[in-house]
């Protein structure tokens, strides 16, 4: 349940080309001595390095790691990974940065959100990944999660997974109402009212604030509310795809349509599977967690593409994802990287695919054998057709704050106030933004 | 915490009595508590206090400011919230739990009660359960969904009010730490009353005075230390609230903010903000009106005692 949790609490990315360029961008002069050694780390010195041998240690918590460590130490019977799980998501950050500042206990190799990458790039807590010919990996991975790992001319990770979203829906309460699968909004809402008047009990779905849900609906509807340019940081909730945003959502809050459930708690894993919650929009790695999760849904549940602002408008957002990366100051970044490529670009993918992880790589993303693959939890219905479709939906240019941890973490102290009291979305953005503004300025951003 | 240096400071001072040669022997006893007590006491607020003259930020470094880290906490809104709502959690938690505990001490004490010791185990067990157990516990039961609340409001077809909204739940976090520390200090109140000379309730008796008037005359004067140790760590327990918060947190996220109370507002300081110069701040600030508070609790309670 935690593993999968921070998926969805805190969530992926892409992040646009030019962030961070000013901060990162003489990166030549950081680190010579390693810079100067690793820059020409081609193909060969990788397998040299294979071949020699030595030990590395992994922080992640992704579960699928556990088989491609196994199968890797099998190809490379000199190489020892020691794969660790140091926390989910926020503690393992808070691990990862106090070995960092301690300069001592360092991981060679560490699983980093996507919206979490820029804090960790700024930092120079992370290795660019270009001296050792990631630079050359264009076109390996979908745009989303490959735009995510960039920051100014760097490369501070591979993307292991992404979360193009979807409509998850539960088929037996909308036919048991005889309710449409909403393709808008519009819908979307019409069905929330004609649902929870059928069954008072039963809802569209469950908000009770949650920050990485709210930035990907902003993204879906077109939303650029973070400016980011180099150390120039721009927050602005106020423009016209936020404001559709808030304008739809705002009806479900204050009609009470939503369930006031946490997502991922046991409250959250029974609605799911009673039909108390009838739809999740969601990150495609959903369906891995609903077959663990919620047992009692198996047969009923369903995927649509995400409803659309417009009729007939193929847009989506990404929701989660992470990718793998090796810290500034590993011991052994060759090795590391080596690493990486099998579980992110080579043999690795292959098996997590198959452990039920949705992937970034195009390959893997456009063979027929993914996207055939039947889901008897959905009815035998091919799920990843809907999922990889959404992956090439996703709206570009979006771009999260280089402080978004922070930014997430204080979302219930103010957009939170509008699911409890009369504040209204807009309101609550309103206040995040001053916060996020105010947190910005005290870190030493140019705030605009 | 506050008895520790004062217990420590008469023995050192005869040890280097005028006059005679200076001896060691004193030292080399208290060395090994010493030398602990420096790491995992003294050293860590030596470095609290080093880090809260800095600030860190991501552009731009490390600095050095001084008390400005002062000034701003003094001046932070949210740090004042934090701490008016475990002041206000104080005035009225504190009171109503050692009344509870007294009553209890009473009880056992009176030996009327049958079962005495199955009823002092019983209530003294809520402290054995670890904090955060207790916390998940109870916001499972407060849950109006599937919790106690919820399978009330079905069973009796009312609808209760939902003690994890923002309204209630300072008081439903209360109700938690009531439970968990009555047995606590009733043990506290009832190892006091039974040093008590029993002679003296066979005196009053003869006296003809009453067991209201025994508990009023001899047993409530009698707890007067007792209770004095007990308001202080409820004190000093009170302005620390961390732990239930922090696990109901997952439960109600809206009502529950990052600075519901000084020390969770450290915590996201710290741990989500990366602000660890400001946080050492806030908990020093926090650490310094926690001793204050109670050191006068402490000269109050000891001026009347004597």
């Amino acid at each position: 349940m935690t593993t999968t949790r921070r998926h969805a609490l805190l969530l992926g990315a892409a992040l646009s080309v030019s962030l961070l360029a000013t901060a990162c961008g003489s990166s030549g002069d950081t680190g010579s001595g390693t810079a100067a050694a690793t820059r020409s780390a081609s193909a060969d010195d990788l397998q040299a390095a294979l071949d020699a041998g030595g030990s590395i240690t992994v922080w992640a918590w992704e579960p699928t790691l556990k088989q491609v460590v196994a199968d890797f130490q099998t190809k490379y019977p000199k190489v020892k990974v020691n794969l660790v799980n140091a926390g989910t998501g926020n503690d393992q950050y808070t691990a990862l940065q106090n070995a960092v500042k301690a300069g001592s206990g360092l991981p060679d190799v560490a699983q980093i959100e996507y919206y979490a990458l820029p804090q960790f790039a700024l930092g120079k807590a992370v290795t660019d990944l270009t001296a050792f010919g990631a630079d050359k990996l264009d076109g390996t991975f979908t745009p989303g999660p490959w735009n995510s790992v960039h920051s100014g001319s760097g490369i501070y990770g591979l993307p292991m997974d992404s979360g193009p979203m979807a409509l998850f829906y539960n088929k037996d309460v909308f036919d048991k109402h005889k309710i449409e699968v909403p393709k808008t909004w519009e819908e979307y809402i019409a069905a929330a009212k004609k649902l929870h008047e059928a069954d008072p009990k039963a809802y569209i779905t469950n908000d009770v604030g949650d920050a990485g849900f709210t930035t990907s609906m902003i993204w879906q509807a077109g939303g650029k509310p973070y400016k980011v340019d180099g150390t120039k940081v721009g927050v602005d909730f106020s423009d016209a795809g936020t404001q559709k945003y808030t304008a739809a959502w705002q009806q479900l809050v204050s009609g009470k349509l939503v369930a006031p459930i946490a997502s991922w708690s046991d409250a959250w894993y029974k609605g799911l599977g009673d039909g108390t919650i009838a739809t999740l929009v969601i990150g495609a790695w959903m369906p891995a967690n609903l077959e663990t999760g919620v047992k009692a849904g198996a047969g009923k549940w369903r995927v649509a593409p995400m409803p659309q602002w417009e009729s007939g408008g193929k847009a989506s957002s990404e929701n989660g994802g992470s990718s793998l990366t090796i810290p500034e100051g590993a011991a052994n970044k060759k090795l590391a990287y080596a690493f990486l490529k099998y579980a992110n670009v080579d043999e690795g993918v292959r098996t997590r695919v198959d452990g039920g992880a949705f992937p970034a790589t195009t390959a893997q993303l456009g063979s027929p054998e993914f996207k055939d693959k039947k889901f008897p939890y959905f009815g035998d219905q091919q799920v990843n057709q809907v999922l990889a479709e959404s992956a090439g939906q996703v709206v570009g240019g979006w771009s999260y704050l280089p402080y978004q941890v922070y930014a997430n973490s204080v979302f219930n102290d103010t957009v939170g106030k509008a699911y409890i009291s009369g504040t209204t979305l807009q309101d609550g953005l309103k206040a995040w933004q001053d916060a996020t503004v105010k947190y910005g300025q005290e870190q030493g951003f140019s705030m605009q | 915490m506050v008895a520790t240096p004062q217990a420590g400071a008469p023995s050192a001072r005869r040890t280097a009595s005028p006059g005679r040669r200076r001896s060691w022997t004193g030292w080399r006893f208290v060395g090994p508590f010493m030398a602990v007590f420096a790491l995992v006491f003294l050293a860590p607020i030596a470095y609290s206090v080093y880090l809260s003259l800095f600030r860190t930020q991501l552009i731009g470094g490390t600095t050095f400011v001084g008390a400005g880290n002062y000034v701003k906490a003094l001046g932070d809104p949210q740090f004042w919230s934090a701490f008016g709502r475990v002041a206000l959690f104080l005035v009225v938690q504190v009171p109503i739990m050692l009344f509870l505990a007294l009553l209890v001490a009473l009880a056992i004490d009176s030996g009327r009660l049958y079962g005495a010791s199955f009823f002092r185990i019983a209530v003294f067990l809520p402290y054995a359960v670890p904090a955060v157990v207790a916390a998940l516990m109870w916001g499972f039961m407060y849950g109006t969904r599937f919790g106690l609340i919820g399978n009330l409001n079905d069973l009796l077809g009312v609808s209760l009010p939902d003690p994890l909204s923002s309204d209630l739940i300072l008081a439903s976090i209360g109700n938690i730490v009531t439970w968990e520390f009555v047995g606590y200090n009733m043990l506290i109140l009832y190892s006091a009353l039974r040093v008590v000379n029993p002679s003296l309730y066979e005196a009053a008796e003869m006296d003809g005075a009453g067991q209201l008037r025994i508990v009023w005359a001899i047993k409530l004067p009698a707890l007067r230390g007792a209770l004095l140790i007990a308001t202080i760590f409820s004190i000093i327990g009170s302005f620390q609230l961390f732990n239930e918060p922090a696990i109901l947190r997952d439960l109600a996220p809206n009502a529950i903010t990052t600075y519901f109370t000084p020390n969770y507002y450290a915590y996201s300081l710290s741990f989500r903000g990366q602000q660890f110069d400001y946080s050492a701040t806030v908990a020093i600030v926090m650490g310094v009106i926690t001793m204050v508070i109670a050191y006068v609790v402490q000269l109050r309670g000891m001026r009347k005692g004597a």
